[in-house]
């Protein structure tokens, strides 16, 4: 399973694992869950129109996880924020099934996209996707400050003067770029299990914020590379073991806080 | 049969495709569409009240375990649906459905885990049974290759829903405003949430065999959410909803009818994409007269306060120029 | 029945502030003026200005609806005004944005998020910058002095998530004078509380205000309470405002004028009641506000009945 054609594979799991990691603390310190689960449907519909045109499929992805993530930002601002995020996930789910529709692999590049496809990454990717990781860890070693103030105390923030919208606005393309690095392999339907699992894991063992965002890397590397191997395995697909792999990192954390009766 | 054409204005049908009328699957797909758009407009409304749409989203992800889990299993989808739906509205009702930020991990870390199956079934089915058709049955829907057959179990499934809803209708309706309030005037509010759990269940799993069960949400949520935000009245929320459900699933059906005949010809676009995208614009359009009204807002705040003249401020022992509304509550 | 204006000058004497600057003119730190808001067709606020200066205790005071959220949120810079302005420091609000600490009503944070007090209150001395802050002993020595300084030096290690409601105040109240403002404003911070951790918060308050010379604004529906260590009220109704020293501003002819109809003054055991006189007809029976010890406040619209001719309403 480490051969030369699983060098790539390797080395985007672990990207993503670290990036999905990172994202996923943000994404559940702010409860946006659903938002994670919506812009990877975005990013599936970019796949699958990529994959029409003969386009580049990272580049289908970012292009339409970043619409997807501004479409929920400035519509979500007037509306009821769980209708539009749930109405949007279903129009790319749509468009990204039109798409793949009209080309003959409909069914097998469906079932891969969603699901997440071992060799799913292929060489070509390998450069832009170390640089969309590089460019995701500066940014959020940017904002991290503002993001962690407006996601903790909102009004707060915008009393100080953040500009609360346009940071979360930029939260969100954050997930677009996490999600766009991660779809290929581990499938846009389970992508969001990931960065929500592990970071799940980590709030349980800590209440530091440092030590909990590196345990949530690491619980997130962790499931990645089981997931592959195992997917390698016995050819079962990367989304089953992503999926049930972070559901039993949440219930270890959870057993964990059992234990020690409620970390302080 | 081309007797119900003649019913039909001449301008609108030549704006469908030839065969339309006469088509077995297109009857069948229009029965179903409606039957479930009007079900769902219904059962959608009280659930955007509720403010439980997350756990129509949970019912249609689940739903996607239960289908595949009978493809694998050889039977129908729609029983799949309806029993992952039953099991979870059950689970729910378990362990409880408020939303919190708490809850949405868990729903979601449980929702992971489904997919997951789904993903499981389907593979192990696929393979079984070397056909691929099925990962699109199931997730996106097809409406047009479901079996006539299906139409009776539809209908019972669609009558039980809405008759949960007219029996439950005024404690339902009080104990979404106000739990509470509705509690001390002895509603049992537990059972009536329970309940109205099992009409969400079987409307969602409705739902996804018309268009999908990961796209299932759009079309209970959707014409709801317009409806309110276009109307404060229960009774018509509830008639608009039901009216732009049905709306929209007969015009998707219609287009995705004639995009057959669209070039390159011979290739139909899926119904669901249809269906979604123009659930997605009516509630887009819902939102224009709360714009509007927003923008005259900010005007008329100018304007009126220009109008308003001389200072008003009392300080001790300040004047007070002309009359004053009391608000005291 | 109304009581004479002596009396009520006396029993509402304001509380001594800073004693040695008393003879000094403090340095203004917020001056709002003519500010009108409307909202979704309501004039919310109308007219308002008042001024505050450095080591006041100002209550802001009005019942439910009277528009203290809404001027909470325009001091803030989160709502702009139709009409008027706000100036902090002389200077107009967007520029002077850090110089106001603020403390919500309202915190919800998940039990188990991993954010200790610690972490929260070092947000407030710099989290509106980018980047991030590298640890260091003088940071630290910063938080656990304001931390203690409102008698939450033992809870820096707790998750600001599993603390009562009274303890995540108080590591709010640190994490806004972390940074040290001019300003202190706080959005109905008693409305949760029971009366004795009210007390406690107030005099802490004051002690803050006093010892750091720090600006107080506290909006209450409520006065009582605050009345041992006002300096000044804002009293609010129907979106007009009143302001001045508590003693100048809670008088019968002045806030008859205020609601627009007659209103009695009354101190009961050194308690202040609004009343509104009672003309035939005129009341709903309604009690408005006032959660005191000598009269209970009830639900909005519940009818208590009426006393001998005409009904009286309690405003606040």
């Amino acid at each position: 399973m480490f051969q030369g054609f699983m060098i790539d594979t390797w080395v985007v799991a672990s990207i993503v694992g670290v990036i999905a990691g990172i994202v996923g603390f943000f994404v559940v310190l702010r409860g946006s869950s659903f938002v994670a689960h919506a812009i990877p449907n975005g990013a599936f519909a970019g796949a699958a129109g990529a994959s029409l045109v003969g386009a580049s499929t990272l580049l289908g992805l970012g292009v339409f996880a970043v619409l997807g993530a501004l479409g929920i930002g400035t519509l979500g601002r007037h509306g009821r924020h769980d209708v539009v995020t749930g109405l949007v996930l279903a129009f790319m789910l749509g468009l990204g099934a039109l798409f793949l529709s009209r080309t003959i692999e409909y069914a097998p590049a469906i079932y891969s996209l969603l699901f997440g496809e071992v060799l799913g990454i292929s060489h070509a990717d390998l450069v832009p996707t170390i640089v969309l990781a590089l460019l995701c860890a500066i940014a959020i070693a940017v904002l991290y400050r503002p993001l962690m103030l407006s996601s903790v105390l909102g009004e707060v923030a915008a009393a100080r003067g953040v500009r609360t919208f346009a940071l979360d606005l930029a939260f969100l393309l954050l997930v677009a770029l996490a999600t766009t690095m991660t779809v290929p392999v581990v499938g846009a339907l389970l992508i969001f299990s990931l960065m929500i699992g592990a970071p799940a894991a980590a709030r349980a063992l800590t209440s530091r914020i440092t030590v909990a965002m590196a345990l949530s890397v690491l619980f997130a590397l962790i499931s990645v590379w089981a997931a592959i191997a195992l997917s390698y395995r016995t050819n079962y697909p990367i989304g089953f073991f992503v999926g049930t792999i972070s559901a039993g990192c949440f219930l270890l954390g959870r057993l964990w806080s059992r234990i020690r009766g409620g970390v302080a | 049969m081309s007797a119900p054409a003649t019913f039909v204005p001449s301008t609108f049908a030549s704006l469908i495709a030839p065969g339309f009328f006469s088509s077995g699957a297109v009857r069948t797909a229009l029965t179903i569409g409606v039957l479930v758009a009007i079900v769902a407009g219904v059962v959608g409304t009280f659930t955007v009240l509720r403010g439980q749409s997350f756990a129509g989203h949970a019912f249609g992800d689940l739903g996607s375990t239960g289908g595949s889990g009978a493809y694998l299993a050889g039977i129908g989808p729609l029983w799949g649906f309806v029993i992952a739906g039953i099991a979870a509205a059950a689970a729910m009702e378990a362990v409880g459905v408020q939303r919190a930020r708490g809850r949405d991990l868990a729903t979601g870390i449980v929702l992971g885990a489904g997919l997951g199956l789904a993903a499981l079934f389907l593979y192990l089915g696929t393979t079984a049974t070397s056909t691929t058709g099925a990962t699109v049955t199931i997730l996106f829907g097809s409406i047009f290759a479901i079996p006539s057959s299906t139409v009776p179990w539809v209908l019972l499934l669609a009558l039980i829903s809405l008759a949960l809803i007219a029996i439950l209708y005024r404690p339902l309706m009080l104990s979404s405003a106000s739990p509470e309030l509705a509690a001390a005037r002895g509603v049992p509010v537990r059972l009536v949430g329970a309940l109205f759990l099992v009409a969400l269940a079987l409307t969602v799993a409705l739902t996804a065999i018309t268009i999908g069960s990961i796209l299932s949400t759009a079309l209970l949520i959707g014409p709801a959410a317009a409806a309110l935000r276009l109307t404060r009245s229960p009774r018509a929320a509830l008639a608009s909803a039901a009216a732009i459900g049905v709306g929209t699933v007969v015009l998707g059906i219609v287009l995705a009818y004639d995009s057959n005949t669209w070039p390159p010809a011979g290739h139909a676009w899926p119904v669901s994409f249809f269906i979604v995208t123009l659930v997605l614009i009516a509630y887009l359009a819902s939102g224009v007269p709360a714009y509007l009204s927003r923008r005259r807002d900010s005007r008329e705040g100018r304007d009126a306060n220009a109008g308003s003249a001389g200072a008003s401020t009392l300080g001790a022992g300040g004047e007070t120029t002309g009359a004053i509304s009391t608000v005291v509550r | 029945m109304k009581v004479s204006e002596t009396m009520t000058v006396d029993a509402l004497e304001t509380a001594p502030t800073d004693a040695g600057a008393g003879a000094r003119a403090r340095a203004e730190v917020l001056s709002v003026e003519g500010v009108s808001v409307h909202l979704g067709g309501r004039q919310i606020l109308q007219d308002v200005g008042f001024q505050i200066r450095a080591g006041e205790f100002t209550g802001l005071i009005g019942s439910n609806g009277a528009g203290k959220t809404t001027l909470m949120r325009v001091i803030l810079g989160l709502q702009a005004p139709a009409q008027g302005r706000v100036l902090i420091g002389g200077e107009p609000r967007s520029r002077r944005a850090a110089k106001i600490g603020y403390v919500p009503q309202k915190f919800m944070l998940d039990p188990d998020a991993p954010l200790r007090a610690r972490d929260l209150v070092a947000l407030g001395i710099d989290g509106q910058r980018l980047g991030f802050a590298l640890p260091s002993r003088r940071r630290s020595e910063l938080i656990d002095s304001m931390l203690a300084a409102v008698g939450a030096g033992h809870l820096a290690e707790k998750r600001v998530g599993r603390l009562s409601g009274g303890e995540q105040q108080r590591v709010l109240i640190a994490h806004a004078l972390v940074s040290r403002p001019e300003l202190l404003a706080l959005d109905e911070p008693l409305a949760n509380l029971d009366l004795s951790s009210g007390h406690e918060v107030v005099a802490l308050l004051a002690r803050i205000a006093r010892e750091q010379q720090v600006a107080i604004l506290l909006s209450a529906h409520e006065m009582n309470p605050l009345l041992p260590v006002m300096d000044r009220i804002v009293y609010l109704a129907g979106g007009r405002a009143a302001s001045g020293p508590t003693g100048e501003v809670v008088r019968a002819d002045v806030l008859s004028r205020l609601y627009g109809h007659h209103v009695d003054v009354l101190n009961v055991h050194g308690r202040v009641l609004v009343v509104a006189g009672s003309e035939p007809g005129s009341g709903h029976g309604e009690w408005a506000v006032g959660s005191d010890e000598a009269l209970t406040a009830d639900q909005p619209g519940e009818d208590r009945g009426d006393s001998g001719d005409g009904s009286v309403e309690v405003i606040s």
